[in-house]
């Protein structure tokens, strides 16, 4: 294949993927022959609405006037005082329309779709966040959609599905392997094999076959540009640590990408440990798992000695799959992120202290960093400014918590 | 790069192009539904009529298939199937026949989890003539494709209804063995295509390559195997034998008397689509 190289700049970390998609040694294009041309077409069109300002002002104009970016930055007073370290700002992107930051990159996918001419989109979702968010913008651009999900997320994630079926989307159950989200993708993609023609496959995180990726994150990038400019604002200076979830990893990559070169920051994403990563039941690939390659890339994917891949476990429906995007595996094993995890308690039960002190309900994903920082902040001075990316609200999880800690929804408490 | 070796790939089509007639290529996934029966179906299918032998190298996620080589990928883990086993079987069948080509077909990471060097060679030496791997398009060439015709196994390249005219260069480029024309845009065992359309996408193929062409996904009874026959150089069946593997199973989900009797009688009425 002829190969155009892109030159290297050892100052910035800013630049990577590379023109076959690889971060390092991950990334690639690991897709077979079938969609493989859809792949590619996928990346020209890509490129090209990169250098179409007409592109750019399209996706601000969303942003702005349909999800209400930009979403604030919160200062958690009463969350900091009880903690009693450092400070903590919540990135509300909660806030959004939708309810998390899945939204952004719906809107980028979306737009790119109808310049590819595009009459159909298909999606996979574990929450069901990204379902809910790609079945909005299909409802606003009047595109018929089909989602791929569990039928053991379909079960926990009840007032979501109802929402994409409102939307007009059709919800369909996805009844192989773990009924999770990695079987919701390996569907979606077999959709995707069977409907070329007009069918566009809008992945919701940052990982997949590039350019999904790279594009993926870009449109997240939207949030820690944000960041950059509200913490200045405020503070007079950039954070010293950013804290994320991680399940793909498309709300941390989109806070943190734009801070990647200010070495002085750190950035710290939260995986989900589940019961423990000592019971295996649990969804921490980078603590835990090896690299591989599923669903278009390489990456760390939680697999057994002979390379089959795993069963995921989290409370959390949104981190509930094996792998993570490969911009993180690579950002892992070079050092610039640090990657944590916490267990299904610990995040009910920062869940719980963020209602109660802050008034905001964050969704189960987001109570994972909340979970991180709960741990964090008391070790930090008082100076240190953290800045959480709250990705997503927790109404969604209100069943699942209150299944979790023996109560039942409707009962009198 | 021109390939220097020569397989019983080759030296099959060789012999098929000199009897006048297509290929039957069988495809059953390695330990389904257990790896003794497995080992009687391999073993069999020869005698039964297949030409050249497909082994499936079973994985959690086999993101091209359908729903029955997606159950019997899955019947192949459950009973304890694993690569070092596959392999095996492959070595344990070239005691008593060393003369059909054996494919292992699956996805890359059971086989980067394996390590690729120790792959080839374990496979080499098991008796193996070449690799068909879904997910490794000739844009990943330097992961296996390249590396495994160093051994002297052929790397088989996939073509699909969606593979350009300016697209093939890049995918041909270092096929060998044979070229695997996915018939319909689709996943296996599903959709059928016509075979006007088949025939046209082979002709763009031969425009570019001189390989023999085999045709696969979407042919399932005697009858496709004879029409898909008199415009290709082998057929694919894959699905409806492993559908007949399932439906040979006890209540228990292990192996009947009568599976392997079936199977067998299966490949023998679908091989002869290919001798008619």
């Amino acid at each position: 294949m002829s190969k155009t190289i892109k030159p290297v700049n050892p100052n910035t970390l800013r630049t990577a993927p590379d023109d076959d998609g690889h971060f390092g040694i991950f990334g690639g294009r690991f897709v077979a022959e079938t969609l493989m041309p859809l792949i590619l077409d996928v990346e020209k069109a890509y490129s090209d609405a990169k250098a179409d300002p007409e592109f750019a002002k399209a996706v601000a104009y969303y942003f702005a006037q349909y999800v209400g970016r930009p979403s604030p930055l919160y200062f958690a007073e009463r969350l900091t005082k009880q903690l009693g370290g450092a400070k903590i700002y919540l990135k509300r992107e909660d806030l959004n329309h939708t309810g998390a930051h899945k939204v952004n990159n719906c809107i980028g996918q979306i737009l790119l779709a109808r310049r590819m001419g595009k009459g159909r989109i298909i999606a996979e979702t574990g929450a069901g966040q990204h379902g809910v968010a790609t079945a909005t913008v299909c409802a606003l651009f009047d595109i018929p959609c089909t989602i791929y999900m569990g039928s053991k997320d379909i079960e926990r994630q009840a007032p979501n599905v109802y929402r994409m079926q409102m939307l007009g989307a059709e919800v369909k159950p996805v009844t192989v392997g773990s009924n999770s989200l990695k079987d919701a993708m390996n569907e979606a993609m077999r959709d995707w094999v069977a409907n070329v023609e007009d069918t566009y496959y809008l992945i919701g995180t940052a990982a997949g076959p590039h350019p999904y990726p790279e594009m993926v994150r870009d449109f997240q990038c939207v949030i820690g540009n944000e960041v950059r400019d509200q913490i200045i604002q405020g503070e007079g200076r950039l954070p010293d640590t950013l804290v994320a979830c991680i399940g793909g990893g498309s709300n941390a990559l989109g806070l943190f990408h734009p801070f990647l070169d200010d070495a002085d920051i750190r950035m710290i994403a939260v995986e989900a440990a589940g019961k423990g990563i000592e019971t295996g039941l649990h969804a921490a690939s980078l603590s835990a798992g090896r690299p591989g390659v599923l669903h278009g890339n390489r990456t760390y994917l939680l697999q057994d000695d002979d390379g089959q891949i795993k069963e995921a476990h989290s409370i959390s429906a949104g981190l509930d799959y094996p792998g993570i995007g490969p911009e993180h595996s690579w950002l892992h094993d070079i050092g610039r992120a640090e990657y944590v995890s916490v267990t299904d308690d610990e995040a009910i039960n920062a869940f719980k202290l963020l209602t109660k002190l802050e008034g905001i309900i964050p969704a189960l994903e987001s109570a994972h960093a909340i979970a991180h920082v709960i741990k964090l902040a008391p070790t930090l001075a008082k100076e240190n400014i953290i800045v959480i990316n709250l990705s997503g609200r927790g109404d969604k999880d209100l069943a699942t918590v209150a299944a979790h800690s023996g109560e039942k929804l409707g009962g009198v408490l | 790069m021109s390939v220097k070796f020569e397989t019983r790939i080759d030296e099959t089509f060789r012999n098929l192009k000199a009897q006048g007639r297509a290929g039957f290529v069988a495809f059953i996934t390695a330990g389904d539904p257990d790896l003794e029966t497995s080992i009687q179906i391999l073993k069999g299918l020869p005698q039964a009529g297949a030409d050249v032998i497909e082994l499936g190298m079973p994985f959690s996620d086999p993101m091209a298939d359908g729903p029955a080589i997606q159950a019997s990928s899955l019947r192949a883990l459950n009973a304890g199937q694993t690569m070092i086993k596959t392999l095996g079987m492959v070595a344990d069948f070239r005691v008593s026949n060393s003369t059909t080509p054996i494919v292992l077909m699956g996805y890359y990471n059971p086989i980067y989890s394996y390590g690729v060097e120790k792959f080839l060679n374990d496979a080499k030496k098991a008796g193996v003539d070449g690799l068909i791997i879904v997910d490794l398009p000739p844009e990943e060439e330097a992961e296996l494709c390249l590396p495994a015709l160093n051994v002297g196994i052929n790397f088989i390249y996939l073509t699909a209804p969606t593979t350009t005219d300016e697209r093939l260069p890049a995918v041909l480029r270092h096929a060998s063995g044979f070229v695997y024309y996915v018939s319909i845009t689709g996943i296996t065992g599903t959709k059928k295509a016509a075979i006007g359309d088949i025939e046209k996408s082979l002709a763009r193929i031969r425009a570019q390559s001189g390989l023999p062409i085999a045709v696969g996904f979407g042919i399932s009874t005697p009858q496709d195997v004879a029409d898909v026959a008199g415009v290709a150089d082998g057929v694919v069946v894959g699905s409806a034998l492993v559908k007949t593997i399932e439906a040979g199973l006890e209540n228990d989900g292990k192996s009947g008397p009568n599976l392997v009797k079936d199977v067998l009688s299966l490949a023998g009425e679908l091989a002869a689509g290919v001798r008619k």
